[in-house]
């Protein structure tokens, strides 16, 4: 029984794709899985956009790029002779932020929430702010029509998927009525909830104030009443980018290792698409390692190494044989797990890419990645 | 094993809290199970606590998934004992609620209009300042409320990747600045005071290539910025070099004596056709290139001038044994 294999050049090659999402657990090549595909798809002639939402500024490096930021920028290099061409930005969570703020919210409160201490912590540098932002930007660039194809690499999330789960977080926070009790009946319907709690409302803010510190909370009802003008278009923008997520022009492809973890996490995303009814492309398995001497053993290769040990001569060729022993070793680990994953997803189409010998850091190693992704 | 006579002294004498961080991939789970085994001596207890719900110790350890409590799963490689926690943010807010303002039934009420959902999900440091309280309570508790001796000699922490540690352990100072007084204030301020002092010890798990190695450099000078205390550099899956200095010279230049390996295989009796033959010199060559690269990556390393211990790539992926050889090797090398 084999997976089918996934042609990841079809996929790009189909004008009807607008946009990939490349998700995995962090540390297996998921971006430069991302901008393989995005270098790829502008020299085949699309006009692709690369998202990166990563600290680490790893697209940047793998570009040969010395800056990204909040706007995306041409990548010099490109073959464009296809007609295509390649831009890639990395996202600046709180320039993002400020300009949804600053689009959304009434001229009068925008400045009173960019001012709020609560939102410049929120907006820069308490981690999780990403997934929103992640979201928002991706539906920026797809809106603007300047691009017929957006790569994203999603954020190195605690769970991978957050920023899915992002927008409905916030949509039954809204519907909450933790919110109502905080505006303290600013908003309608704050005190019909108090009552039916059957408390008033000086006693659920006391014991809040109690817990936070009454100064804190002031600025946390400050910051939620200020935001609340805005909310409503964040939480639509967020529902219709989701809603995009799930239609045919999107293709989510699944990055993993051949290591236990990063299958065990591809395999849940996997079904959490599945459950979501996002498009899966299929799974494409990273820094697979090959031997053109399959036939010999591991154990074939160990035994020759201690014959040649023991008789104490030929050291070059027992390192040689030792060499191939280790490799052998990790080639059948590799595919016992490969087995796992295949066997539980029979149908998840599956393309692998060869370990390189050293990192990839440049236009040249993303088209040979992007060769592999596109199976030849 | 090693007798704890003749074994060289640990280079983290006092440090209390060993938090093991990493790029994504290096094994951070791993060396943080070794290290919490190598750290178990005679008669002492470890703590190994996970942050991330990924239930990552169970399954290295390969016990059922751990509830929010503290249970022991293995015994160290001294004979101690490692007790493991699966901290979950919401559970630790009911209990934080519950130790400091005695909320009881009201706790359940701010759950049921959404209160503990925002604070451990939608409002996001949040969790981390919980994640970090926990952890702060399990190291500083004793057996005897306040006067007994302490419940764990050691506590270890798998935590979040390099690109969210320092966020992640700064995320008190960042409580410190929103709430100017009040009893949050006090607990962000014992907590930062503890982690930024010599009892807590932030080890960085790193593999021999350039963009773990570049996070790694990154994360020690995000830490230094921050106040955190620097620990060991701890690099994983470290290969070793099959061949002689000069071997691997000519292997990456391609001038490797074919005839001289030929007559090897034939000494060896391992006959193979010409079309393997070049194979298998594709695999010393990138072994080779592989060697070197390594060899550049260990200089940067050296550089940040911390402790380093190195372990050994393990073929056929982590087991519970290769878990024990792996804490005997950083005892060895005095991680414990």
């Amino acid at each position: 029984m084999t997976n089918p294999a996934l042609d990841l050049d079809a996929v790009l090659g189909d004008p009807a794709t607008r946009i990939i999402v490349c998700c995995g657990s962090g540390g297996v090549g998921k971006t430069t899985t991302a901008a393989a595909l995005g270098l790829r798809a502008a020299e085949q002639g699309r006009t692709a956009v690369v998202l990166t939402i990563d600290p680490a500024r790893r697209l940047a490096q793998s570009m040969g790029l010395t800056e990204l930021d909040n706007t995306p920028r041409r990548v010099t290099g490109v073959d464009e002779s296809a007609g295509g061409s390649l831009d890639a930005m990395m996202l600046d969570m709180k320039r993002t932020f400020d300009e949804v703020v600053l689009a959304h919210a009434e001229p009068g409160k925008a400045q009173a929430i960019l001012d709020n201490p609560f939102y410049q912590s929120l907006s820069s540098s308490f981690s999780g702010t990403q997934e929103y932002m992640a979201m928002e930007k991706l539906g920026q660039l797809r809106a603007e029509e300047r691009w017929d194809l957006v790569v994203v690499d999603t954020p190195p999330s605690r769970s991978a998927l957050d920023f899915l789960d992002a927008p409905k977080r916030l949509g039954s926070f809204l519907d909450g009525r933790f919110i109502s009790i905080l505006m303290g009946g600013a908003r309608s319907g704050g005190r019909a909830y108090l009552k039916m709690l059957g408390a008033g409302l000086g006693a659920v803010t006391a014991m809040l104030s109690r817990i936070l510190g009454a100064q804190v909370l002031k600025d946390v009802q400050g910051f939620v009443a200020a935001l609340d003008t805005m909310f409503g278009g964040f939480r639509e923008r967020a529902d219709a980018t989701y809603r995009l997520l799930q239609t045919s022009g999107t293709a989510f492809v699944v990055v993993a290792a051949p290591e236990r973890d990063a299958l065990r996490e591809a395999s849940y995303f996997v079904e959490r698409l599945a459950e979501e009814e996002m498009p899966l492309a299929g799974l494409v398995l990273n820094r697979v390692h090959g031997s053109g001497a399959r036939s010999l053993s591991a154990a074939r290769a160990t035994a020759g190494a201690e014959t040649l040990a023991e008789e104490g001569g030929h050291p070059l060729a027992a390192g040689v044989l030792r060499i191939h022993a280790e490799r052998m070793r990790v080639l059948e680990r590799e595919q016992s797990l490969r087995r796992r994953f295949t066997s539980a997803h029979p149908r998840v189409p599956v393309v692998d890419v060869p370990a390189q010998a050293g990192d990839v850091h440049d236009l040249a190693g993303l088209r040979t990645v992007g060769e592999a992704l596109g199976g030849s | 094993m090693a007798g704890d006579s003749s074994r060289r002294g640990s280079d983290w004498e006092g440090v209390r809290l060993h938090v093991v961080t990493g790029k994504g991939g290096t094994g951070k789970t791993t060396v943080a199970a070794a290290l919490a085994l190598a750290l178990s001596g005679q008669g002492r207890r470890t703590l190994l606590v996970e942050v991330e719900g990924r239930q990552g110790i169970a399954q290295l350890f390969d016990v059922p998934p751990l509830p929010y409590g503290e249970r022991k799963v293995a015994t160290g490689a001294g004979g101690g004992d490692v007790y493991a926690l699966a901290v979950d943010a919401e559970e630790a807010l009911l209990e934080y609620l519950d130790m400091f303002y005695r909320l009881g039934r009201a706790g359940r009420g701010l759950r049921r209009i959404g209160a503990i959902d925002f604070a451990t999900t939608i409002a996001p440091g949040m969790r981390d300042v919980l994640l970090t309280g926990k952890i702060y309570e399990a190291v500083r508790r004793r057996t005897d409320g306040r006067s007994g001796p302490l419940v764990y000699d050691a506590v270890v922490l798998d935590a979040p990747p390099t690109g969210r540690i320092t966020r992640f352990l700064a995320v008190n100072a960042e409580v410190s600045g929103l709430a100017k007084v009040g009893p949050i204030r006090n607990q962000a301020d014992s907590i930062m005071g503890f982690l930024t002092s010599p009892q807590t010890a932030v080890h960085l798990v790193t593999l021999l290539e350039e963009m773990p190695v570049q996070e790694t450099t990154d994360a020690a000078s995000e830490l230094t910025a921050a106040g955190l205390p620097l620990g060991a550099v701890v690099v994983n899956s470290v290969r070793e070099p099959q061949l002689k200095v000069a071997d691997l010279a000519a292997a990456r230049k391609g001038t490797l004596a074919r005839p001289e390996v030929e007559a090897g295989l034939v000494a060896a009796g391992v006959n193979v056709r010409e079309s393997a033959l070049d194979a298998l010199l594709v695999e010393v060559a990138e072994h080779a290139e592989r060697i070197a690269l390594e060899k550049a990556e260990r200089k940067v390393l050296k550089g940040l001038g911390r402790p380093t211990y190195e372990l050994p790539l393990l073929p056929d992926g982590v087991d519970l044994g290769g878990l024990y050889a792996l804490a005997e090797s950083l005892r060895d090398q005095g991680a414990a």
